[in-house]
């Protein structure tokens, strides 16, 4: 498994925070392992991009952050999408839709 | 609403740093812990698992680093962290810190004071409204801007290019307010003079064109700003007052703007006079003279869409016209354009080249002063490698440590360029003030202003740039491991390095800047004791202007008789003469002479162009010029004995073809009267320039050539001081209100000299600069070369190595370096100072007393810098330093 993990596509790293939001607040180990998840273990986010990353989207208003009880009874730190943060993950998967079909036709041509 | 939770989230970087540190230190800490719980839920044992979960997290400080790295306002955030780390570590190591500041405060500051001569003489267009389309004529034949009056008029009239041609010229005249008559400075200036500057009256009005009908018609004055406000202490009443220049009434009828002071940068005038007045200010009528070139300068606008090449061709064809309409008085006239503020190119090209040359030497000890810098900061971070190394190896980028290490060149060379410029201020501020001259109103105008700010904070920031790129290649090669692991670099290059380079050139530097200074130096000392072809020592010049005190044309000889009778009274005077204008004054009479045979006497048909002087009988005796065959004159050589004069050798040689068969002989003046020789002086310097080739000169006999304007030359065995109060109150019997002025000689020669002593003095400070830059170059590299190789020489000692060799060890290169620079820097030396020798009498590099000078200079300057390292290299204790280790 670990050979097919892939290094995230350059700009794609927020909208698929913004993504494993959707489902609900988490702490920055379950975003990392949510996206596992989702891209069903494709790519896996090491933590010297995602915590820059979770940061820089706090500060830009996308989504918030609160200290809270892990389920082992640990405190860590909960970032949960905004208002702001739905709307950016509606322009980022507009955009990636756009991106994606535009390559797709591109390499069957 | 995003806008706002940015702003928060900066200041909150900002202001709450150290709380957001501890914040992101605990998710961290959070995450890993989280990690290592998820490994033992895999089933892993504990040790294990928190090595999996380390080596996921993948080193927690870098983590924690790239977070801050994508923060909001990290760049600020991390400058002054930059800072205060910066002036931590200036403050542990004061020395350098006070070191580089000192260097780059004299280096900008230097700077600083150049530019602003630069920027006020040359850069910054004269105060008057569109300055830049304002030019003056001048003729190409000597690029002087003289006119005689009837061709300004010519000029004026018949151009097609100006928007009104103005000119002006500038006199002495004596004004009376009804208190003491004292000396005021005029501007004679045409009656469109203000209307085509576009100037407003502060008060009053001004006088203009349709003022002007005719000689003495127009009796006003304009005072200038400064002297009404120091000399009618800013009474407004004064409009409409009556005044006596020169004992004639003049109407004060207004007072020119503040910033106003006539078109010469360095003059400040007291007063404006139209012109037409001109018989009344200077005592003879000049006006109906087309030879006279005594305008000083015609300047108007060019008219909108004119270019300077096709105003040049209308007053060309003006030149030719005048020449067809008056072959007996002009020859073929070209003209240039020059611009007015420095009188004409005759006077501003070595101005403007000697400032140039000035700005350049300035900004080499500039680049020599951040070679110096960089070249410590280099070596201040081969000794911190230890500590470079450490923070590579804990995660620090290398972007990140250059950062550092500029903010400490950029922190260094802001301090020092403040500290520069506020000396550079008070500097210049006094030098505005200055007023090198008693008797001439003649100032520096070199107030700083915003160009001189900005030239600073660029220059300060460039040097900052400079000197922090030194020990850039330096941090990026280096290598973390092997430097903790083997401590100190102890490697020596054999190899030329960047700091040897920049060592080298700031030595040539610092030679370029010795050289040019020890010329000018000895220039100007074999010009104060060259021959003059007069003895300004033991003599006294009273300037007795006799047309200021009301004199005219008929009651002068017997008044200047008067007082060389009362001179010669006085104890101690051994001998007492006349002159017109003394020799190197500032102005001199000159004439064209044509030989005898010469009938056609039109300009271009002329032998020579002589100086003139009209002098008294044992004028030469005052005066101390050597009459070398002939006779002087004696006051029967009056207007009833023919005409005689005596010439210099040049002329004899110059007319006459030959120096020996000359006395008797005739020559003619453009008048046609033919003069006969009757004596030989030596050459001598007249023209206000010591640098001139030697020049025709002819002395007449007042009593037949007459001149209201003149020196009286007092030769005495005794006191200056005591003879000219002596001298002062024998005036004051002939006539109280006579406003003489009385100097020696000597005082009187500054003016000639100024140029020259100007120029020694800012080469000397410029070149003490570069010697103070270049001793502690040599030593900071010497000091650091023994430092960084104390080991190898103990060990050399320790072989039984010489003190010759180790010295030869520790500091050969040094010296190598320095014999380079200076080699290098000589040959420049004396490339630059042929510039020079337009300015300084006399001064050539081929001097083997300046080459050896120099030599020698650059010898003692490596001797005193090397001295101190030498030193700790000999007492070094091989014993002592292997036991260390």
């Amino acid at each position: 498994m670990q050979a097919e993990q892939t290094t995230i596509l350059q700009g794609t790293l927020d909208m698929l925070i913004l993504k494993s939001l959707v489902a609900g607040e988490m702490h920055g180990l379950g975003v990392s392992r949510r996206i596992e998840q989702l891209t069903g273990g494709t790519f896996s986010v090491k933590p010297g991009s995602l915590f820059p990353a979770l940061h820089r989207m706090e500060e830009e208003g996308w989504i918030s952050a609160f200290w809270g009880d892990s389920e082992n009874n640990r405190r860590a730190k909960y970032y949960r999408l905004t208002k702001a943060g739905r709307k950016q993950l509606e322009v980022e998967t507009r955009r990636w839709g756009r991106i994606s079909w535009a390559i797709a036709q591109a390499l069957e041509a | 609403m995003p806008l706002l939770v940015e702003v928060r989230s900066f200041l909150r970087n900002l202001f709450s740093s150290r709380r957001v540190d501890g914040d992101l230190d605990r998710e961290i800490h959070s995450h890993l812990e989280m990690l290592i719980d998820e490994n033992i839920r895999a089933g892993m044992p504990p040790k294990e698992a928190q090595r999996a979960a380390r080596i996921e997290l993948g080193g927690s400080e870098q983590v924690k680093e790239q977070v801050r790295e994508a923060r909001i306002g990290n760049w600020l955030h991390s400058v002054l962290s930059d800072c205060r780390y910066g002036i931590r570590q200036l403050r542990k190591n004061p020395g350098f810190a006070a070191a580089a500041v000192v260097t780059l405060a004299v280096a900008i500051g230097a700077n600083a004071v150049v530019f602003s001569a630069l920027n006020a003489l040359i850069l910054r267009p004269l105060n008057v409204p569109q300055a830049q389309s304002l030019y003056a004529t001048e003729r190409t034949s000597d690029m002087w801007s003289y006119e005689s009056y009837p061709n300004y008029l010519d000029l004026r009239d018949r151009n097609r290019s100006f928007d009104g041609l103005a000119a002006y010229t500038i006199s002495q005249a004596g004004l009376d307010t009804g208190e003491n008559p004292s000396r005021a400075w005029v501007v004679e200036v045409s009656g469109n003079y203000f209307d085509v500057l576009g100037i407003q009256p502060y008060l009053g009005r001004f006088f203009h064109g349709s003022d002007e009908h005719g000689p003495n018609s127009a009796p006003y004055i304009v005072l200038t700003y400064a002297y009404w406000h120091s000399h009618f202490q800013d009474d407004r009443g004064v409009v409409g007052r009556t005044v006596q220049l020169n004992k004639h009434p003049f109407t004060v009828v207004g007072v020119a703007p503040p910033e106003f002071h006539g078109t010469l940068l360095i003059f400040s005038p007291d007063l404006f006079v139209p012109i037409v007045d001109q018989e009344q200010v200077d005592g003879e009528n000049l006006l109906n003279d087309r030879r006279d070139r005594w305008v000083m300068s015609a300047m108007g606008h060019l008219k909108a869409g004119v270019t300077p090449a096709q105003a040049i061709a209308d007053l060309n064809s003006i030149g030719s016209y005048l020449k067809k309409s008056y072959p007996k008085d002009e020859d073929q006239m070209t003209f240039s354009l020059a611009r007015p503020s420095l009188v004409s190119d005759i006077t501003g090209r070595p101005v403007r080249a000697f400032l140039a040359g000035l700005m350049l030497l300035a900004g080499l000890i500039l680049l020599a002063a951040c070679a110096n810098l960089g070249s410590l900061f280099a070596a201040r971070a081969a000794d911190r490698s230890r500590g470079v190394a450490l923070r590579l190896a804990l995660g620090a980028s290398r972007l990140r440590i250059l950062r550092q290490l500029f903010t400490e060149a950029m922190l260094i060379s802001l301090i020092g360029g403040a500290a520069g410029l506020w000396g550079s201020v008070v500097l210049l501020h006094w030098l505005s003030a200055w007023r090198p001259f008693p008797q001439f109103p003649m100032n520096v105008p070199v107030n700083p202003d915003a160009n001189v700010y900005g030239v600073a904070l660029l220059l300060a920031l460039a040097s900052g740039f400079l000197s922090g790129a030194v020990p850039v290649r330096q941090v990026l090669r280096t290598d973390p491991y092997e430097i903790v692991k083997s401590g100190s670099i102890s490697r020596v290059g054999r190899r030329v390095t960047v700091r040897d380079l920049l060592l080298a050139v700031q030595i040539a530097i610092c030679a370029v800047l010795v050289t040019s200074s020890m010329v000018a130096v000895r220039g100007l000392a074999r010009s104060l004791h060259s021959h003059f072809g007069f003895e300004p020592r033991n003599a006294m010049l009273v300037d007795t202007a006799l047309n200021m005190a009301g004199y005219g044309v008929d009651r002068v000889p017997t008044m200047q008789r008067r007082m060389i009778d009362a001179m010669e009274t006085i104890p101690g005077v051994t001998s007492v003469g006349l002159v017109s204008i003394p020799p190197l004054h500032m102005g001199w009479n000159s004439s064209k002479v044509f030989t005898d045979e010469t009938t056609d006497l039109r300009p271009s048909n002329a032998a020579a162009e002589a100086i003139m002087y009209n002098i008294s009988p044992e004028y030469f005796h005052a005066a101390g010029t050597a009459l070398l065959a002939g006779r002087d004159f004696t006051w029967h050589d009056d207007k009833n004995a023919p005409r005689i004069a005596v010439v210099n050798w040049e002329f004899a040689s110059r007319i006459f073809g030959s120096t020996t068969d000359t006395m008797g002989r005739y020559y003619k003046m453009p008048n046609g009267t033919r003069i006969q020789v009757v004596g030989i002086v030596e050459d001598g310097k007249y023209t206000a320039n010591l640098t001139e080739d030697p020049q025709p000169a002819m002395f007449l006999p007042i009593l037949q050539s007459p001149s209201n304007e003149t020196y009286l030359v007092v030769r005495s065995n005794r006191d200056p001081q005591q003879i000219a109060a002596a001298m002062r109150s024998k005036l004051r019997d002939l006539d109280a209100g006579l406003p003489s002025f009385i100097q020696t000689w000597n005082e009187e020669m500054n003016g000639a000299l100024f140029a020259s002593r100007m120029a020694t003095a800012s080469l000397g400070i410029l070149g003490v600069m570069g010697a103070m830059l270049s001793i502690t170059g040599i030593f900071g590299m010497a000091a650091y070369s023994v430092t960084k190789r104390l080991k190898e020489l103990g060990i050399r000692m320790a072989l039984g190595a010489q003190r010759k060799e180790v010295l030869q060890a520790a500091l050969g290169r040094a010296f190598k370096l320095l014999a380079l620079g200076s080699a290098a820097g000589l040959l420049l030396g004396i490339v630059a100072t042929r510039v020079l020798a337009f300015i300084v009498y006399q001064a050539t590099p081929r001097d083997p007393l300046v080459l050896t000078g120099v030599v020698v200079a650059m010898g003692l300057l490596g001797l005193l810098a090397t001295w101190i390292p030498a030193q700790r290299a000999l007492s070094i204790d091989p014993a002592m330093l292997l036991r260390e280790e």
